[in-house]
């Protein structure tokens, strides 16, 4: 076990996969010699050469057209998007291209290889520019698979796995955790599962449902519940797509409410896809309706935005309403 | 047709490739760092009174970028980018244009902004993302617009303004207003689609915009040689069929002449321009990046003796417009005022609590109102957590 910080984990992920795997190629705005503007890919150029970790033009269109390409060909290829908002100029590659390469050609070709890493969300005083969640566009396309970690340990783990899985992977990291994470982590491969949820916590008067950064704010929010004499029961999602609807549902089952956090805005959130599920699933064990806890329907504010996030008491006051029901 | 004419051109029967750089673009300079003018040079429209306007929007772009940087260093601002090493491409361009010309920037443009006349109190306000910055604190420092100005509010994905800029030259065009648009750009976001696109609609919609691209040799850490293969960013000009500049983007007096030359042609002709000035960021990309990790010393010591300030003032004394006491009493006042600016806009409130929901509509829907609402509820609940609000609720 070694103290890692995410990007450290990151970077280890990055490492083991690029040395098990002479195809594997790691590329972007700025991911070259500097090692990526938040150093997730630091030495990596000075280990495999710039042939397999290379700064691109600036221009996310082609990094995705291009890593679709080299994947079709059978290559790894492991592409950066500089910050989660700027993935919209690859949106038509990344979502008429890579999602649908396998099924449009009855599998003659596919680009499961392909990884996508971004950073996302806010809490770095980044306004609207550099703090959006987009992962409910993404989840809305058959044929992506999108994961979220939440600290160091998972990262690497879930990040190998992506790697390793035989789908297109959009991996949002939460940059606001990037160094403020820092955990044990494994210095040896390991994997953790591609859309399995981890019961964080549990307990049996209601269930907290959440995925990366949001998991702190969970955790706090259920703090402050439990002071109030109520029992959380805490999952963190990982996988948004596919997701763990059976670690949820029965969770629920045993809870009898659930509350979902996420920081995108609410309407058309993927909080809303999860609600609807459970209540099919749980319609009767439902003590409460199910509560969404999430970004404001604007953009991502500058000056407000510490009244704009979902925090901890914005979730504890949903919690208490929920089981005050 | 087009491709009829070219289907008539010279004829070979043996393969002759034009290879990718044969395309030759010459370099306008006019002026020397000693502040001598080249023989022959032709000179742009320049008098005592715009000469000393240019050179005092330099001095104070110089000032501004210096203790702003410093401001951010000392946790008084949460980001700022200095434009340093290449302030006399926009302070140059903004000087050949007409004040109801449009102007797109892209962000390292305040330079183009300053000699519009943006007041100290506005740049200050919108550092600050106080409730006097126009942009009513929604975009981080650096992110100015003004419409009384003509400069459209910087957006921070690069690339967007290109295209944008072409349809706005466009109904300019259609208005019959003889006014056109400037669309700034640097040479890495000029690999994004959006420029492919915005020069290829403009040439062909006949829009008179003009492209300026600053080539400051890098995007953040990422060298031009990194960034494209061909002849800079002017050869693509020459293939989308438009008129075509190269300049030395640190000669003020050249790259002045070239946007009026340009002006001149997009509006008589209802056609784009592009214009590639070169140049070197001698500063760091943003505060939040250091040029030591890419890039040696010693190259940057070598574009230091380029300054393009010191070179417009080098000229301006050889024509006895300017001389050292002016010098420095101007950036003494410069310094001055700038530092008491921040220390006005640094404490005045931010945006009241309402602006998180204004502007998304036109006019918010119901269900902003609610979120509100329950959001003005929930901070009087909790005041000690949400300080920059509560106290006015
Ligand atoms: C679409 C998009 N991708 C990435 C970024 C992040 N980013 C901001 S500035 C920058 C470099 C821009 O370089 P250049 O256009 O050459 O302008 P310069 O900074 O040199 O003035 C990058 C990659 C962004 N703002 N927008």
């Amino acid at each position: 076990m070694a103290q890692m910080n995410l990007l450290q984990a990151i970077n280890n992920a990055l490492e083991i996969a690029m040395t098990e795997n002479e195809s594997a190629v790691c590329f972007g705005e700025d991911v070259g010699h500097f090692g990526g503007v938040f150093r997730a890919t630091s030495n990596l150029q000075e280990k495999f050469g710039k042939d397999r970790c290379f700064n691109t033009p600036l221009t996310e269109q082609g990094i995705m057209g291009f890593a679709n390409g080299l994947a079709a060909q059978g290559s790894v290829p492991i592409a950066e998007i500089q910050f989660a908002d700027y993935i919209f100029p690859a949106f038509d590659q990344i979502v008429n291209e890579s999602a649908k390469f396998r099924y449009r050609s009855g599998n003659e070709f596919n680009v499961g290889n392909l990884t996508i890493r971004t950073p996302y969300g806010g809490g770095i005083a980044g306004g609207l520019y550099h703090s959006q969640s987009p992962e409910a566009y993404f989840a809305h396309t058959p044929g992506l698979k999108i994961v979220v970690p939440r600290n160091p340990y998972q990262a690497k783990g879930l990040l190998l796995a992506a790697i390793r899985d035989k789908n297109p992977i959009i991996f949002f990291e939460p940059k606001k955790l990037y160094r403020a994470s820092v955990g044990e982590v494994p210095e040896e491969d390991y994997q953790l599962p591609l859309g399995k949820a981890e019961v964080v916590k549990s307990g049996t008067d209601i269930t907290l449902l959440g995925w990366g950064a949001q998991m702190e704010t969970i955790e706090k929010s259920a703090e402050m519940a439990e002071k109030q004499g109520v029992s959380c029961e805490i999952i963190d999602l990982r996988s948004i797509l596919p997701w763990d609807v059976d670690t949820v549902a029965e969770s629920v089952k045993k809870t009898g409410r659930l509350l979902i956090n996420h920081e995108a805005p609410l309407t058309g959130g993927f909080a809303g896809e999860i609600a609807a599920t459970i209540q099919d699933k749980c319609f009767l064990n439902l003590e409460s309706p199910i509560s969404r806890v999430c970004g404001l329907d604007t953009p991502f504010p500058l000056a407000h935005e510490k009244e704009y996030m979902p925090d901890e008491l914005k979730t504890f006051e949903a919690i208490m309403a929920s089981v005050n029901y | 047709m087009n491709t009829e004419k070219y289907q008539e051109g010279r004829v070979v029967h043996q393969v002759e490739a034009i290879d990718g750089h044969s395309v030759e673009i010459p370099i306008l300079k006019i002026l020397k760092q000693d502040g001598s003018v080249y023989e022959n040079a032709d000179m742009p429209a320049i008098d005592k009174e715009l000469a000393t306007k240019v050179y005092k929007t330099l001095a104070f772009h110089r000032v501004l970028d210096e203790r702003m940087t410093a401001s951010q260093r000392q946790g008084r601002l949460s980001f700022y980018m200095s434009a340093l090493g290449e302030e006399a491409a926009s302070v140059g361009s903004a000087a050949g244009l007409d004040d109801g010309d449009m102007m797109m920037a892209q962000y390292r443009e305040q330079g183009a902004l300053i000699f519009r006349g943006f007041s100290l109190e506005n740049f200050m306000n919108q550092m600050f993302s106080n409730e006097k910055d126009l942009g009513k604190g929604r975009q981080m420092p650096i992110h100015y617009g003004s419409q009384e100005l003509n400069y459209m509010t910087v957006s921070s994905p690069l690339g967007t303004q290109i295209p944008q800029a072409a349809g706005y030259a466009y109904g300019q065009k259609l208005k019959g207003n003889k006014q056109c648009t400037i669309c700034y750009f640097g040479e890495g976001a000029a690999s994004e689609g959006d420029f492919h696109a915005g020069l290829n609609m403009a040439a062909v919609q006949r829009a008179p915009v003009i492209f300026f691209c600053r080539n400051n040799g890098y995007a953040i850490s990422t060298p031009s040689s990194e960034q494209f293969a061909g002849n800079g960013i002017a050869s693509r000009g020459v293939g989308y069929g438009i008129r075509t500049i190269r300049v030395d983007g640190n000669d003020l007096l050249a790259v002045l002449k070239a946007t009026q030359d340009a002006r001149h042609y997009a509006i008589e002709n209802n056609k784009p321009v592009i214009i590639e000035a070169m140049s070197y960021r001698l500063g760091a990309h943003s505060t939040s990046d250091d040029p030591s990790g890419y890039r040696t010393r010693e190259e940057e010591a070598k574009y230091a003796d380029h300054d393009p300030i010191l070179r417009m003032k080098n000229w301006m004394i050889a024509n006895k417009w300017w001389d050292e006491a002016q010098e420095e009493a101007l950036y003494e006042l410069y310094r001055k005022d700038v530092l008491a600016a921040v220390k006005v806009a640094e404490v005045i409130d931010k945006p009241a609590i309402e602006e998180l929901i204004t502007d998304v509509y036109d006019v918010a829907p119901e269900h902003l109102e609610q979120q509100l609402a329950d959001l003005k509820e929930h901070i009087k609940k909790y005041p000690d957590a949400y300080p920059v609000t509560a106290g006015r609720l």
